[in-house]
């Protein structure tokens, strides 16, 4: 009964779908490129950051990657803008901009 | 009273053991080879409410799941509930009912409704009290109720007793002896007038 | 081999659950079912068995960890009656839309109000509709026999379903009767051992159970439900013949009790079959030809089975165990007379109300019931449908 659901999809018939709709896989939100939902765009100025790291536990959908304890850039994939990290940022490093695109 | 199928009914009040005496009566006749069933129904499920219990025992299997209304045999666990229930309802002429009280049949005769059939009387309370040391009117009416009835042999029924005794009171075998005393008591007492 | 002994109903079950040893049992007390578990937790105790007992704090919880439990990939179960079966009401659905092969032993009881602890069949009937398979037992016996086939159905990759194990409150679970039970050897061997694909504390193939549908799927995932409700019928009947096999007694989706030549029928659930059975037997020396449709399995719903079976009957009573407050009767009146309607049976049908609230029933009912509808078909008598049988009433 394991099924590729990479495959599955609204015109799929219901004899093809998995069993109480089980989902065969783990991980699957990272397939699933909710940036594409994103009105309005965080930007992060790295000169004025002072990682003090309040933003990246704000963030509702974890896409603030921290590698060797310091913020990356966002992960506009998943980012869907809903500006909480600009908020939390004590230091003006996180600029809200219009539109889905960084600029 | 049809010797192939025996209905008996108890009355009793809750917590007195008029349910257990029941089932007690079904498990030890099982032993017997017979089809048995034993039931209770359940009033307001108190201590003290006047409760029934029920027994089919047969040489064929049994299949009528409802409460019995013409019985052949009934027990009167509590002489008190003569008063406020019709023991012997339906119980067929030819059968019996069996009171536990220290009045004699010609007493309890007055207060039962005009029953023509056969009365017994046994005073489980003193048998109990001797025997035991405590009042528990089980054992004497569950004798009582097999020597009435004959469902089977008073010496299986004795061998079969002290088994399931010695299985249930394992962790209490000084009670033992004396409840197999209540019931060879009861046997004696009913033997004399049966 | 058998072993001839006796016991209660919820005994048997309690006895066939420690035979078959689930892994996970979560259970919350509730007359007249609490005997289930209590024995259960008694033969835990005494390791008899090594189920892993949860005592939890209601039924919404208890049905709650049996779905966990089972999902987790434990062969689970719990047992309730009555409220403790309303209370599980959401939970039955997810139990069955998320397809939990699970087992549910129900004994049982009315629901309130007026309050009352005895039997009839309106909590099995409440939930009618959550999905699950509903077998219900004339006597401890089949309430054992079908709690060991339970799991071999559940379990089925054709069925996939929870499944619920019924038997009259009190009735059958309070009354000791005779019983033939089968060796725990042989018991485990027709369970088997519970080996799901896949489950959700197997670490090497994640899976998600249970997650939101979009109404682009709901549908979809519905209609595959309902087939395997539809493809546990087949199941149902396989699983008793090999348990008939191997145990000697047989069962179907229903039983057909001197139906061959019977003008009447009667079609009954529960421990009054049994009832029902011996009234057949007693006028049928009197020269009536009448017999009894026992129904076992009512989820699924045997129609045009019953429809077939029923094809020739003169006139029918349908015994509802249950109201439904809607002027047209029960459950079962309204689902029997839809499927002789579609099956183009057209007989004369009679639906009658009995022992709710654990209100007696006996022969002389089943007497009485049988001469109004032979009057209804000999005669043209006319009846009031859905009548209550042994009502106190001022009407004539």
């Amino acid at each position: 009964m394991r099924t590729d659901i990479s495959k599955i999809n609204e015109a799929t018939p219901y004899e093809e779908l998995t069993e109480g709709l089980i989902t065969f896989a783990g991980g699957t939100a990272r397939d699933f490129h909710t940036g594409e939902w994103r009105t309005d765009t965080p930007v992060f100025d790295k000169e004025a950051c002072k990682q003090c790291l309040l933003c990246a536990p704000a963030c509702p959908d974890g896409c603030i990657p921290v590698k060797d304890s310091k913020r990356e850039d966002f992960d506009y994939d998943h980012c869907k803008g809903c500006g909480i990290c600009a908020k939390v940022c004590p230091f003006n490093a996180i600029k809200m901009v219009e539109g889905s695109e960084p600029k | 009273m049809n010797s192939e199928n025996i209905e008996i009914r108890w009355h009793g009040r809750g917590g007195q053991g008029a349910k257990t005496a029941a089932l007690l009566l079904a498990d030890v006749c099982f032993k017997t080879g017979a089809y048995v069933q034993g039931f209770p129904e359940y009033g307001p499920e108190r201590m003290g409410a006047p409760i029934t219990a029920f027994n089919r025992i047969s040489k064929n299997e049994i299949r009528v799941h409802s409460n019995i209304y013409t019985p052949d045999i009934v027990m009167v666990v509590d002489e008190s509930l003569i008063h406020s229930v019709d023991v012997t309802s339906g119980l067929k002429d030819d059968g019996a009912v069996i009171v536990n009280t220290p009045e004699s049949v010609e007493e309890v005769r007055k207060l039962l409704n005009g029953y023509k059939g056969r009365i017994y009387t046994i005073d489980a309370r003193k048998i109990s009290t001797e025997a035991l040391g405590k009042n528990f009117p089980n054992s004497p009416m569950l004798a009582a109720a097999v020597a009435v009835s004959k469902v089977m042999e008073r010496d299986q029924f004795i061998k079969e007793m002290r088994a399931s005794y010695e299985h249930k009171f394992a962790k209490k075998p000084e009670v033992i002896e004396g409840n197999m005393k209540a019931l060879t008591m009861t046997f004696d007492a009913l033997e004399e007038v049966l | 081999m058998s072993v001839k002994d006796r016991m209660s109903g919820n005994e048997a079950v309690a006895y066939a659950i420690k035979q078959v040893n689930p892994d996970v049992m979560p259970a919350f007390p509730i007359t007249p079912s609490t005997e289930i578990p209590q024995l259960v937790s008694s033969y835990i105790a005494n390791n008899e068995m090594d189920t892993e007992f949860i005592p939890v704090e209601s039924e919404h919880s208890s049905m709650s960890a049996t779905i966990g439990a089972e999902a987790a990939g434990a062969r689970s179960l719990t047992a309730t009656s009555s409220c403790g079966l309303a209370l599980m009401w959401e939970e039955l659905l997810l139990a069955a839309s998320n397809r939990m092969p699970c087992v549910l032993a129900l004994v049982n009881r009315t629901l309130s109000g007026p309050i009352n602890i005895n039997c009839d069949h309106s909590d099995a009937m409440g939930a009618r509709d959550t999905g699950w398979i509903q077998i219900f037992a004339e006597s401890n016996q089949e309430a054992y026999d079908n709690f060991i086939q339970a799991y071999p159905i559940a379990e089925d990759p054709r069925v996939h379903l929870p499944v619920m194990i019924c038997q009259d409150g009190f009735i059958t679970s309070h009354a000791v009767m005779n019983i033939e039970l089968n060796e725990d050897n042989e018991v485990k061997e027709f369970v088997g051992e519970y080996k799901p694909e896949e489950f959700l504390l197997n670490n090497n193939k994640p899976i998600a159970i249970g997650p939101y549908a979009i109404s682009s799927y709901v549908m979809e995932a519905r209609k595959a439900q309902e087939e395997a409700m539809e493809n546990s019928k087949e199941v149902i009947i396989e699983v008793a013949k090999r348990y008939k096999e191997r145990f000697g007694r047989g069962f179907e989706l229903f039983e057909e009790y001197r139906l061959d030549d019977a003008d009447y029928i009667m079609v009954i659930m529960g421990s009054a079959a049994g009832t029902a059975k011996q009234a057949v037997d007693d006028l049928r020396e009197k020269g009536m030809k009448v017999g009894v449709l026992k129904i076992r399995v009512f989820r699924p719903f045997p129609a045009e089975e019953l429809a077939k079976a029923l094809s020739n009957a003169k006139g029918i009573a349908i015994m509802e165990r249950t109201e439904s407050y809607n002027g047209h009767g029960g459950p079962l009146c309204a689902e029997l007379r839809a499927a002789l309607y579609e099956n183009k049976v057209f007989t004369n049908v009679v639906c009658y109300t009995y022992g709710l609230g654990g209100r007696d029933f006996t022969v002389d009912h089943v007497y009485e019931v049988f001469e109004e509808v032979k009057d209804v078909t000999e005669n043209g008598k006319k009846v009031t449908q859905h009548r209550y049988i042994n009502l106190r009433t001022n009407k004539a």
